[in-house]
């Protein structure tokens, strides 16, 4: 280990700055009043703006004897990162006044986490991999059973916790063998102490795999997805948002950060897991949703498809694929952030409701709210001109210029089955007749707007794709030299 | 090249008419009102550009014109690219005129969500003029794809008892072919780097990997045209549909399919399209004859309608993958003709179905005393559909079979099969809805056709005769672009073009 150096703090300036304002704002949270929670949330918004602006000015660099990174890749999936905890904390914040559910903690905690996926995105050393993902984990565990009083909460946090727990403890043993077989934690050690030699050591592989099945574990993919479906739906619905966005972002730029550094020389195994995990994901993501009542349920295996489309990209290794899967997830944020926007808004008599059945006749009650839904629908499922399309598109060509045929042709038709889902709900808001109670209309700004902008998003990659498309080639190139 | 888009001027203009819908406020009833006015004035501003655009077209030239060409996925070598050529602009044309007259046909009709109905069928405009005039294969796909929107919506919003159904099925059956599509145009780029349809249609992609792109290829267009076995969709479809939608859908997007063999698989993948020729006249052979069969037995019009398309579509295809000139010309026809005759069929049902509310055959009969001048218009779209000499059905299907004549006997002799069934179920149709004595009294209070109604017919009934009378003002500008694509697949495969007495020359490995 080097010493201590000055340098090392202005390449980790988001960090440390995030860190410090969540302190600051953690010690004024802890002696304020409970009115004051909305101050705080606004607060806690304005300093991951902040972080944001930092981040984007931020320059490449190592930082703590090689144990930090600041490269492309890491500034654009923290952009992404940041901006979709700031969004989903706008989104939540009436909300949970609305629900007597407003805890000071709420937007603290949401700052952590955030911190622990920065520290993931930007680890370049398995100790600070480890600390990032407990960072982000730690938090999310209490967010999900930050309503007490709900059973419904506290089993989805409890639930949360023990596999989560569980999925550490693999992630430690799998970087255990790591270290042991190698002598390092570094990546750029271990890619240097691989090359070559890979296949000859069978302890590597197995600790490569454990390590993927701890990742496997927080972005919900097959066949460590059983958590994910009872969270999404006992968390309180903002906490479900947050969980769909910002940390599968995290967790996958992870991914991508070990799959092409350090275990680059391991191509050959682990390809073979990721397209696994990637058709399993699919599949499931594509047939389970179909028989599912329950929105939030729904959207859990939703995103458990959508995560399975991310990993085609990975699988590729390249960096068409890496792209792809930049891309893919900038989308795959945007559309999140606003459908649930719409489950946010869904409210009938003044009850929060969250069947798929709820939305019948929208397209007659609420116009507007139908019509943004319908597009994200659309995008979701995949069909041009909206942007999932072209997540979905870069993926595949990702995957055909790899020749993973297979691959992409089973997912271009697990992409069918789910637009059987997504479809669906423009069925039930356009197709059926409104029900003597509609959904409420919603008198909330924030969702308005964040709801609003995804939608115009969505609908308008098709005509300005250059910035994303640019910026996501450029943080690919910089994690494959 | 800094040329007036006046490709992508006529492409978006319909979706700036949606926009200008979408922004409509009022009432729900001035705002339908205003609604119906905007879409068809947009629709009619598009035709006119449409026709603008056709009398600056250079009939002679082979090649496309009016390209447009913008950057559009950076980093990729997929741009945005427009373009007609002699095949495609019989397309544009076709849609646009078709666009004014569903919307005329709806005016009444249509009563519930007229603003979302309208902007339904501007994107459906759009949509499909893209789709005809992409030069790119991914925009291609885009549009290609697109379509699905609208038409779900239409369907199922507007359409009839079990338009649920319908609307689920016409997409997911439609979007299972399409994602096959993607993913040999994903191939396509890897294999030649472009994605770019004009430098395609000359380059050489291996012939194993022709086959399996023809299958995937296949797979999309088959459903779209529809062809047997794969067309179960459209009579589903066709029935619960409103009437403009039935109108569109066969008029138009059954047209994609063969658009889609006749731009991409033919010129791409040309000793694939030579070596599946057998596979594509079996099937459409079967379709031609087994349609024509199921079509006399049916009890619902519109059914019936839709029966007889898929059968007309089996032309088309043997027409398309003969490979010659007469057939491809027939078969491009065949489709201009069905797109228009077709589409008044289901034209003239939506008059006796917004009369009295059933599609039911057996429910009719006699309309010729209480509605002559119905029952005249009626008849010569009937005729047309059978083929009448002088009408437009005639000309297209004689060429398809004088064309496939050449290549295979066999086929041609089936196929002919199919022209008499035709005549069979479009008279058996005819007798029972039009002739003999009202039974119904319902019936007997029906009215002729209004003036409004009128106006949707006549151009359709000029462009009949036009078309059966004077073939050539349509055969000779796509000649160019069929010839190119001809000589293209003659010298992918070694077929020496043009042997003497007609008779297409042995092949030479």
């Amino acid at each position: 280990m080097t010493a201590f150096n000055p340098q090392d703090l202005i390449v980790a300036m988001p960090e440390t700055r995030l860190a410090v304002l969540s302190l600051l704002l953690l010690l004024m949270a802890v002696s304020a009043k409970k009115e004051n929670y909305r101050l705080v949330s606004r607060l806690a918004v304005a300093i991951l703006a902040f972080v944001g602006v930092l981040v984007a000015l931020s320059h490449s660099g190592s930082a703590f004897g090689g144990m930090f990174i600041s490269d492309k890749f890491s500034i654009y999936m923290k952009l992404v990162a940041v901006t979709g905890s700031a969004v989903s904390l706008v989104m939540a914040t009436k909300y949970l006044e609305r629900e007597n559910a407003a805890r000071i903690e709420y937007p603290v905690l949401i700052l952590f986490a955030t911190l622990g996926m920065m520290l993931m995105i930007s680890a370049d050393s398995l100790i600070t991999l480890y600390m990032g993902l407990e960072l982000q984990s730690l938090p999310l565990y209490v967010l999900a059973a930050i309503r007490r009083d709900s059973v419904r909460s506290t089993e989805a946090g409890l639930k949360y916790f023990v596999l989560g727990a569980l999925s550490s403890g693999l992630f430690l043993y799998g970087a255990s063998l790591l270290y042991g077989y190698t002598g390092s934690v570094d990546f750029p050690q271990i890619a240097a102490l691989l090359q070559g030699h890979a296949a000859s050591m069978p302890g590597m592989v197995t600790g490569m795999v454990l390590v993927l099945a701890a990742l496997a574990f927080k972005i919900s993919a097959v066949p460590f997805h059983m958590w994910a479906p009872d969270v999404y739906e006992g968390a309180p619905t903002p906490v479900t948002a947050f969980f769909a966005i910002a940390p599968k972002v995290a967790a996958i730029a992870l991914l991508t950060r070990l799959l092409e550094g350090p275990f680059w020389d391991m191509t050959q195994q682990w390809q073979q897991v990721i397209v696994v995990i990637s058709i399993a994901s699919m599949l499931l993501g594509g047939v389970a949703a179909v028989a599912q009542k329950n929105i939030k349920r729904l959207l859990a295996y939703s995103s458990i498809g959508h995560m399975g489309y991310a990993l085609v990209g990975l699988a590729a290794a390249s960096v068409a694929g890496v792209q792809a899967v930049i891309i893919y997830m900038t989308i795959y944020a945007v559309m999140s952030a606003g459908t649930f926007c719409v489950v946010l808004m869904m409210k009938k008599d003044g009850k929060m409701v969250e069947e798929i059945a709820d939305l019948s006749g929208l397209g007659k009650s609420q116009p507007p709210l139908a019509f943004c839904m319908a597009v994200l629908m659309f995008s979701m499922a995949g069909i041009p001109p909206m942007a999932g399309f072209f997540g979905k598109l870069f993926v595949f060509q990702a995957a055909v210029a790899a020749g993973l045929y297979t691959l992409a042709v089973i997912g271009v038709l697990t992409s069918v089955v789910a637009a059987y889902y997504y479809i669906r709900i423009i069925k039930v808001m356009y197709f059926e007749e409104p029900k003597a109670a509609g959904i409420d209309a919603a008198q909330d700004n924030g969702l308005n707007f964040v709801l609003a902008a995804a939608t115009v998003a969505v609908m308008l990659f098709i005509v300005v794709p250059a910035p994303v498309l640019e910026s996501a080639h450029a943080a690919a190139q910089s994690l494959l030299q | 090249m800094i040329t007036f888009p006046i490709l992508s001027l006529m492409t978006f203009l319909p979706l700036l008419g949606a926009l200008l819908i979408f922004c409509l406020r009022g009432d729900e009833k001035s705002v339908a009102g205003n609604a119906r006015i905007i879409a068809l004035l947009t629709s009619l501003v598009t035709f006119g550009v449409s026709i603008f655009m056709y009398a600056g077209f250079d009939p002679h030239a082979a090649g496309f014109q009016f390209v447009e060409k913008y950057r559009w996925l950076t980093g990729f070598d997929i741009h945005y690219k427009m373009g007609v050529d002699g095949i495609s602009v019989f397309f544009i044309l076709l849609s646009t005129l078709l666009t004014p007259i569903c919307v005329l046909a709806s005016w009444k009709s249509i009563q519930s969500r007229v603003r979302e109905y309208m902007m339904a069928f501007m994107l459906l405009e759009t949509t499909m003029l893209g789709m005809f005039a992409a030069l790119d294969l991914v925009l291609f796909y885009v549009f290609f794809e697109a379509v699905l929107i609208p038409m779900y919506c239409i369907i199922g919003v507007w359409g009839g008892k079990n338009r649920v159904y319908a609307a689920f099925k016409f997409f997911l059956y439609t979007l299972l072919g399409s994602v096959l599509l993607l993913i040999a145009i994903l191939a396509i780029y890897h294999q030649t780097g472009t994605t770019d349809i004009p430098t395609l249609m000359a380059s050489s992609i291996p012939s194993g990997m022709q086959k399996w792109l023809f299958l995937a290829f296949l797979a999309s267009f088959a459903v779209k045209v529809p062809m047997w076995p794969v067309h179960t969709w459209l009579p589903d479809a066709h029935v619960e549909a409103p009437t403009a939608g039935s109108v569109i859908l066969a008029g138009v997007l059954l047209k994609m399919g063969g658009y889609g063999f006749l731009r991409l698989s033919l010129p791409i993948l040309p000793e694939a399209s030579h070596y599946f020729m057998p596979l594509i006249f079996g099937l459409s052979v079967i379709a031609v004859i087994y349609t024509s069969l199921v079509a006399l037995v049916q009890e619902d019009m519109k059914k019936l309608i839709a029966y007889s398309s898929i059968a007309h579509m089996g032309f088309v295809t043997i027409g398309i993958f003969a490979m010659t000139t007469q057939a491809v010309q027939g078969a491009m026809f065949v489709m201009l003709s069905h797109g228009i005759v077709s589409a008044a069929l289901f034209l003239c049902v939506g008059v006796v179905y917004d009369r009295l509310h059933t599609r039911e055959i057996a429910r009719y009969g006699g309309l010729v005393n209480n509605m002559p001048v119905y029952a005249a218009i009626f008849m010569i779209f009937m005729l047309a559909s059978v083929g009448l000499p002088a009408t437009s059905g005639f000309v297209g299907e004689f060429l398809v079979l004088v064309g496939t004549f050449k290549v295979s006997t066999l086929t041609t002799f089936l196929a002919a099969t199919g022209v008499v069934l035709g005549a069979a179920y479009m008279l058996y149709l005819y007798k029972r809805v039009v002739f003999g004595e009202i039974v119904h009294d319902d019936v007997r209070k029906m009215t002729d056709v209004s003036a409004r109604e009128i106006a949707v017919f006549a151009p359709l009934v000029v462009l009949v005769f036009w078309m059966g009378i004077y073939p050539s003002s349509f055969t000779a500008p796509m000649a160019p672009a069929i010839e190119k694509v001809i000589t293209r697949y003659d010298s992918a495969n070694h077929i020496v073009p043009h042997a003497p007495k007609g008779v297409a020359a042995p092949e030479v490995h």
